[in-house]
């Protein structure tokens, strides 16, 4: 097992580094920050020394090593744009992006999973096919569309519609931002405020849309595929209720490949959150990420990629890991091939 | 026990929220100012917020005419020397006095090298400090619009600076973030209560603050909020969570005039738009005509010109917010006048025989550079001329780019046709005539944006003398001379002034400001 582990953390670290330098070599065509940080008049000479001074000039592969030795003493400099550490930048906005992250995927759970099995279940009723239908629209229709749509039902139209079909005032959300946040040490939460509660309930529907979806139909194809198994049928013949066969036994069975992909998609629900939080004005990192780039913010750029990057490498790290576990077979398998190789 | 103690603590929040609900006033704009280091940044959206805090020297009023700020008068004392008197009685924030000691300081620290607005004010030599509130800015050689100059430069506390380790603006070379980043210390009509960058900005009324009088009932509180997506913005003000939006998208203007509450308001930009020919080089670098530069003929130009239909711009492009252009320079600035400002006739037929009658009966290809993240629908602008060139036989090859790719492909000279705007923070034909027109010099610091190769003695004596010329009149004609001299030579072909439109709830009343730059002591909000 041990071997294991070392032989996939010296993987997770190559992939680390690939990543990291494909990013370096990609922000040769973000274009040049110096630009935007000097005024128009500055002179030509102005302009060079200011490269000079950030090491603009240097080869990518010199930049790229100075960034990995500064990274690695956990600096990642300072943002061209507003002038503040990257890392202090990047730990404000981590809150409000994992905030936004946890509550979507916490609703794309308890939609998804009950959906999943109430279509299973009731495969030819009409809200079954409804069900479908709408799932269809979460896959196919891309985030900001989602994003601009419910901000435009519930926060610039809601006046108009909600007093109408009898829903009060509260019904309409905030179209951006956070609302009032409180800061427990150093994460600084909306959570805990009525305003941020509010604000979180589009952007977070917007993001769990497609997960929800894909959950929904996960848990739909598992579940009919367990309901077909000999030991449901066994379990009926023994007279169990409706009840016990299909929440005891079928949903449980069901569950085990439905987490393993969330797990997976978590990191997919960061990497989506740039949208949602740019349609939001979500104070989040993945909106920072996007300013930079229009600003060619190439620290902040860096650190963020590397960092999106490290969140995947651990999370599959781990789902390996837990394959292992679970699995003793693929376990034994590795260790048999150990031994036959040595 | 811990759900009751969060409970408390939510009450808390919300309860002083309620509170400071009295006579705030909550704006958006796309792009947050980049620091509060007044002198780090020589920016538009940075000045814009930082002025709110600290006060310069003259100041502009709605019309952008010069009024007293922390300098009551000043004159010209000598050939090379203004005088500036300062207001008494002005207290910073905190409460100590303001004195001609700020100033000197205020402007050695804007010409360090870290500065951002160093070779903006490169013309001046030296600060002095005469009395406590007389102040001499001595000038290498004559400067007869410093006056117009000091608008932009912001005075800061010297004790504060000092006391918090910014005696020089912010610098990229550190590892940390100066205190000046994130907090202020001004004269000016507010103070930072809360600075959270690209999220969330609050100023509170600066309880001594000299023009209360002059200024009564602005609003007690300025709550900013950068919204980046423009639909979102405009969704924030129609749904009544802002009250104030600086750039709706043009597309979105009617739509906010329809809606009850809302109201907007226009007025020309002093930034004009146009397009840039590199009639300079011997050969094209990006077309089909080989040996020779099309360019360099006149006809060819002018050929162009007339082919573009700025009447089907401005009507489909920019539905209307813009005012055609024959000058690259805006009404407001001095030296602008009507009868320059006409354009040639939008005429086809002539421009075909002009490129004819230059020996390109069959016209050539060349490519266009265009930003697509800069101005208002640059792209769209650059599609649109694509179009018309189509017509006279030129096949223009597009490319659009974000602004940091543009630019310094620009500065590289690199381009054989591009898309420019330019606006004039001096207010005076100097400054465009300086950058674009005068050949590029890079010892006398003179033609740094001049990417077309243009080079013409006489226009640059005309730029040389009026920039030391006292004499108004004189220097009035040298003006009107060099624009009369740019229009013949047409190194650049104007296509209009943008309109600025800003979106607000009918409850708030604010004067525009054609530089793009409100200034909320100039508001109220009911």
């Amino acid at each position: 097992m041990l071997a294991f582990i070392v032989s996939r953390l010296l993987q997770s670290a190559a992939v680390m580094l690939a990543v990291s330098f494909l990013c370096f070599v990609l922000f040769n065509f973000v274009g040049d920050p110096v630009n935007n940080m000097v005024g128009q008049e500055a002179t030509a000479a102005e302009r060079a020394e200011m490269r000079h001074e950030l090491g603009l000039e240097d080869s990518v592969v010199v930049q790229f090593a100075r960034f990995l030795g500064n990274a690695a003493t956990g600096n990642f400099g300072k943002s061209y744009r507003l002038a503040r550490p990257v890392s202090n930048l990047i730990v404000e906005r981590m809150p409000a992006t994992l905030e936004l992250v946890a509550i979507a995927a916490l609703l794309a759970l308890a939609m998804g999973i009950p959906l999943g099995v109430l279509t299973a279940l009731r495969r030819t009723s009409a809200d079954s096919t409804a069900i479908m239908t709408f799932s269809l629209a979460g896959v196919a229709m891309p985030t900001f569309v989602i994003g601009i749509l419910l901000i435009y039902v519930f926060s610039v139209e809601c006046k108009s519609w909600a007093p109408a079909v009898g829903l009060p005032g509260a019904w309409c959300f905030p179209s951006f931002g956070r609302g009032e946040t409180i800061k427990l040490g150093w994460w600084n939460t909306g959570l805990l405020t009525a305003s941020g509660l509010k604000a979180i309930v589009l952007p977070a529907f917007t993001l769990s849309l497609f997960q929800m979806t894909l959950v929904l139909r996960l848990v739909r194809s598992q579940m009919l595929e367990v309901l077909r198994a000999d030991y449901i049928k066994f379990a009926r013949a023994r007279g169990l209720t409706d009840r016990a066969v299909h929440f005891r036994h079928a949903l449980k069975n069901t569950l085990l490949p439905v987490i393993t992909v969330i797990g997976i998609q978590v990191g997919g629900l960061i990497a989506f959150s740039i949208i949602t939080e740019t349609v939001f004005q979500w104070p989040g990192m993945g909106q920072l990420f996007i300013q930079s780039v229009q600003f060619a913010d190439i620290p902040v750029m860096a650190a963020y990629l590397v960092m999106v990057s490290l969140i995947f490498v651990i999370i599959n790290f781990f789902v390996d890991l837990l394959y292992a576990a679970i699995d003793p077979r693929l376990r034994l398998d590795r260790a048999r091939l150990g031994t036959a190789g040595g | 026990m811990f759900v009751a103690r969060m409970a408390a603590l939510a009450a808390v929040v919300l309860g002083s929220a309620s509170i400071a609900e009295a006579k705030t006033l909550r704006w958006s704009s796309q792009g947050d100012a980049l620091t509060m280091d007044p002198h780090a940044q020589n920016e538009g959206p940075t000045g814009a917020m930082n002025a709110h805090v600290y006060d310069p020297l003259i100041s502009r009023d709605p019309s952008l005419a010069k009024v007293p700020a922390l300098a009551v008068s000043w004159k010209p004392i000598a050939v090379d020397t203004w005088e500036f008197k300062l207001r008494p009685d002005v207290k910073f924030s905190d409460g100590t006095p303001f004195t001609a000691a700020d100033v000197v300081f205020s402007y050695n620290r804007a010409l360090a090298p870290t500065s951002d607005f160093r070779s903006y004010i490169s013309s001046i030599k030296e600060v002095k400090a005469v009395d406590p509130l007389t102040v001499h800015i001595v000038t290498s050689g004559p400067n007869p619009i410093l006056p117009d100059y000091t608008t932009s430069i912001l005075i800061m506390s010297k004790a504060w600076a000092e006391k918090h380790n910014v005696v020089k603006p912010q610098s990229y070379k550190d590892k940390e973030e100066t205190y000046a980043v994130r907090n202020a210390m001004g004269t000016g009509p507010y103070t930072l209560k809360q600075r959270d960058p690209d999220v969330r900005t609050v100023m509170a009324k600066n309880p001594t603050y000299w023009g209360a009088k002059e200024f009564p009932g602005y609003p007690d509180e300025l709550v900013y909020t950068p919204i980046k997506e423009p639909a979102t913005r405009v969704a924030a003000l129609i749904s009544g969570q802002v009250d104030f939006v600086l750039d709706a998208p043009l597309q979105d203007i009617a739509r906010i005039r329809q809606t009850p509450g809302l109201k907007t308001e226009e007025t020309a930009q002093v930034r004009s738009i146009f397009l840039g020919l590199d009639m300079g080089a011997a050969e094209l670098k990006y077309s089909d005509v080989k040996g020779k530069n099309p360019f360099a003929d006149k006809r060819v130009r002018q050929a162009m010109y007339q082919a573009i239909d700025i009447d089907a711009i401005k009507a489909k492009v920019m539905r209307n917010f813009v005012a055609p252009a024959g000058l690259i320079t805006s009404p407001g600035v001095h030296g602008h006048t009507k009868e320059l400002d006409k354009r040639l006739k939008y005429d086809v037929a002539a421009a075909k025989k002009l490129m004819a009658d230059a020996g390109y009966p069959n016209g050539f290809s060349v490519t266009l550079d265009c930003p697509n993240d800069r101005y208002n629908n640059d792209e769209q602008i650059c599609q649109a001329v694509t179009g018309m060139l189509a017509q006279i036989g030129i096949k223009v090859d597009l490319q659009a780019r974000s602004k940091t790719l543009h630019f310094p492909k620009l500065q590289k000279k690199d381009s054989s046709f591009f898309l420019l705007g330019w606006g004039v923070p001096t207010l005076d034909s100097h400054y465009v005539l300086t950058f674009l027109y005068q050949a590029n010099d890079a010892a006398k610091k003179v033609g740094s944006w001049n990417f077309t190769g243009y080079s013409n003695a006489k226009m640059d004596e005309l730029a040389d003398g009026m920039l030391k010329e006292v004499d108004q009149a004189k220097r009035d004609k040298m003006i009107a001379e060099a624009w009369q001299l740019a229009i013949a030579d047409m190194p650049y072909l104007p296509l209009h002034h943008q309109l600025i439109v800003w979106s607000m709830s009918d409850k708030v009343t604010i004067p525009i400001f054609a530089n793009d730059s409100p200034n909320f002591k100039y508001s109220k909000i009911k």
